[in-house]
């Protein structure tokens, strides 16, 4: 299992866009990612669900990846949120 | 042959096949199935069907508004992907053995409700994107398909009712007629109909079950007559009267170009109303000395989300552009009432045409509004451009008003954006503007007369309720009083006076205004050379 944290930078926070993003990327590899905020998680192929968390700029989330290809989707997370969120 | 008789709102005569727009708000009834297996496979079905439409909206959206705009509908289709909203609709469908679309409304409304209880504004406004997608999906799986306009041949438009946010995503090319078996003279059809001078009959007792997409039928707007399947006979009658139309408007062609002065000299201000860069056509075509009333609000409707500064200041600019350098009138956005956006959230409001519309949204969410205004004062510097304010009863909110420009400018100058500060007037719309015009004359620039508000306010009745066709009197003497005293109360102060409601096209009326003094009149396209030739021979 890998994990980090990460503070959102853009000015709305995880919005529809984004969101839908996330969830696409997610969906590219096998391992389970997890995407938490005050000690709420969910899946970050869920995309209501992640909508639903109501991340805003400057919030901290945790990411928690588990799986067989945990490395690359870690990276893959990371590169992600800083490129887009 | 069967024949019908309504109330005609626009005048003429058409005749081709119809298309039947069904009641999208009819309420999901639940019902009890045996059979779960067989309403999953068909909610599978609806599922790819709504993610095709959706697809196809994506794609014409990119072309239309651009990448940015158009995400929402790729977002929508992820929705459609969800795989808790799914696994909720199953279950529900497993283990209550209901009906899909009872399953989907009820799941759609918990989706949403999540939504829009979060204290997050941009959060809360994806509660209408679920109910959105969850809409289609109850569309596709009752088989009330969505028209095509693109594929669609020419058509008679009949429908129960249609709202704004509907007619505005009708591709106006395409349609022949408006019949309505409910709504009333007032309503947003009746104003489509004359922008495009075409026929519209409400009030009509079709049985919409009956009508198959495809059937033949002649409507005419001078009689309040629908015959469906005409023969052979009829169908030339009504061919006939098509060419004569189309003779007197040819007719009217060498009023274009003409000055619109009376036999005195007396020069009048002839301008249209619009709703959106779409229509300019028709305003360049009939040649409108200018634009009195853009109803801005249109670029909210028939979408999911507010439409950025950018995309209404490209809007305003083009419109400005196309008009070279001819006044024109935008008003401010004027939503609430009988034009309901969902992503406002306004809620339910007993008496929504004394309740929070217009300029009081304006005002209690200025955010809203400065959007707006930076968007048209950054326009304004392409054009000759004013604005407008609808909906005012008060000097206080005037100013308030003109403080929340002055904010904008500071913004836009600190930022060193190029701006001008356009003409700004008021809509005068309600009793209490007209009793204090004299005062509110000192303020403003210019009134423009919205007679349909100022009509259903003096009289007391709701425009939208068809009950009251009857009862409104729209040449009832408290209005031409009205239109008097505001007029002689901007002439004091030096300022102008004009007219964008309905009645200022009403040639019945024309002489009286004219001799009231008023300076200005806004009308639907259509009506502009006709008005022109009947003020010239006055």
């Amino acid at each position: 299992m890998k994990n980090f944290e990460y503070v959102i930078k853009d000015e709305l926070g995880i919005h529809a866009r984004p969101a839908g993003m996330l969830v696409k990327e997610a969906k590219k590899y096998e391992s389970k990612i997890m995407i938490s905020k005050d000690g709420k998680a969910v899946e970050a192929t869920k995309l209501m669900a992640l909508m639903g968390l109501a991340v805003k700029c400057g919030q901290t989330i945790g990411v928690e990846v588990s799986g067989a290809d945990e490395e690359a989707a870690c990276e893959a997370m990371k590169s992600f949120l800083e490129n887009n969120l | 042959m069967r024949k019908y008789i309504g109330k005609s709102v626009y005048k003429g005569v058409r005749l081709g096949r119809m298309v039947v727009m069904k009641d999208r708000n009819e309420p999901v009834k639940r019902k009890k199935t045996e059979d779960p297996e067989g309403e999953l496979a068909r909610l599978y079905a609806a599922c790819e069907e709504s993610k095709k439409q959706l697809g196809k909206l994506y794609e014409k959206a990119v072309k239309e508004v651009g990448e940015a705009s158009a995400a929402i509908f790729e977002v929508h289709q992820m929705m459609l992907e969800d795989e808790d909203y799914l696994d909720a609709i199953h279950s529900m469908i497993r283990t209550e053995q209901v009906n899909a679309e009872y399953a989907v409304a009820v799941t759609g409304d918990n989706f949403s409700q999540m939504f829009a209880s979060m204290d997050d504004e941009y959060m809360k406004a994806r509660a209408a994107d679920v109910k959105d997608i969850s809409n289609r999906l109850v569309q596709n799986l009752s088989g009330c398909k969505e028209i095509d306009w693109v594929e669609m041949e020419p058509s008679i438009i009949i429908a129960d009712d249609l709202s704004p946010s509907e007619t505005v995503q009708m591709d106006k090319e395409k349609i022949l007629a408006f019949v309505t078996v409910h709504g009333s003279s007032n309503s947003h059809t009746a104003i489509l109909a004359r922008m495009m001078n075409i026929p519209a009959l409400i009030g009509v007792p079709l049985e919409l079950d009956s009508i198959k997409d495809g059937m033949q039928a002649v409507v005419n707007g001078t009689t309040g007559e629908v015959i469906l399947e005409p023969t052979e006979e009829i169908c030339q009658q009504a061919q006939r009267l098509v060419a004569k139309e189309e003779e007197r408007l040819h007719l009217l062609q060498n009023q274009k170009g003409q000055e619109t002065v009376t036999t005195d000299g007396r020069k009048i201000h002839l301008y249209a109303n619009i709703g959106s860069v779409k229509d300019m056509g028709y305003v360049l075509e009939n040649d409108a000395e200018g634009i009195g009333l853009f109803r801005s609000e249109f670029l909210y409707l028939g979408r999911s989300d507010f439409p950025t500064e950018e995309e209404q200041f490209q809007a305003y600019k083009q419109v400005l552009q196309m008009m070279a350098g001819k006044r024109v009138i935008i008003r401010t956005l004027d939503i609430g009432a009988d034009k309901q956006v969902d992503y406002f959230n306004l809620g339910k409001e007993d008496n929504p045409a004394l309740g929070y519309r217009a300029i009081r949204i304006c005002l209690k969410q200025p955010d809203i509004f400065k959007t707006q205004l930076r968007a048209l004062l950054r326009a304004a510097v392409f054009g000759n451009l004013a604005v407008m304010y609808p909906m005012i009863t008060a000097t206080e909110e005037v100013a308030d008003i003109y403080a929340i420009v002055d904010e904008v400018r500071a913004e836009l100058d600190e930022m060193g954006i190029p701006y001008k500060i356009p003409e700004q007037g008021i809509m005068i719309e309600t009793p209490a503007a007209v009793m204090i015009s004299d005062e509110l004359a000192q303020m403003v620039d210019f009134f423009s007369i919205g007679t349909n508000d100022l009509t259903q306010y003096t009289l007391a009745i709701d425009r939208q309720n068809e009950k009251l066709d009857d009862f409104y009197r729209p040449h009832h003497k408290a209005i031409l009083k009205m239109i008097r005293m505001v007029v002689d109360n901007a002439h004091k102060a030096g300022k102008w006076a004009g007219i964008c409601g309905e009645l200022g096209a009403d040639p019945e009326l024309t002489e009286t205004f004219v001799q009231m003094g008023v300076d200005e009149l806004s009308v639907a396209p259509s009506a502009v050379l006709r008005l022109r030739k009947l003020i010239r021979e006055l």
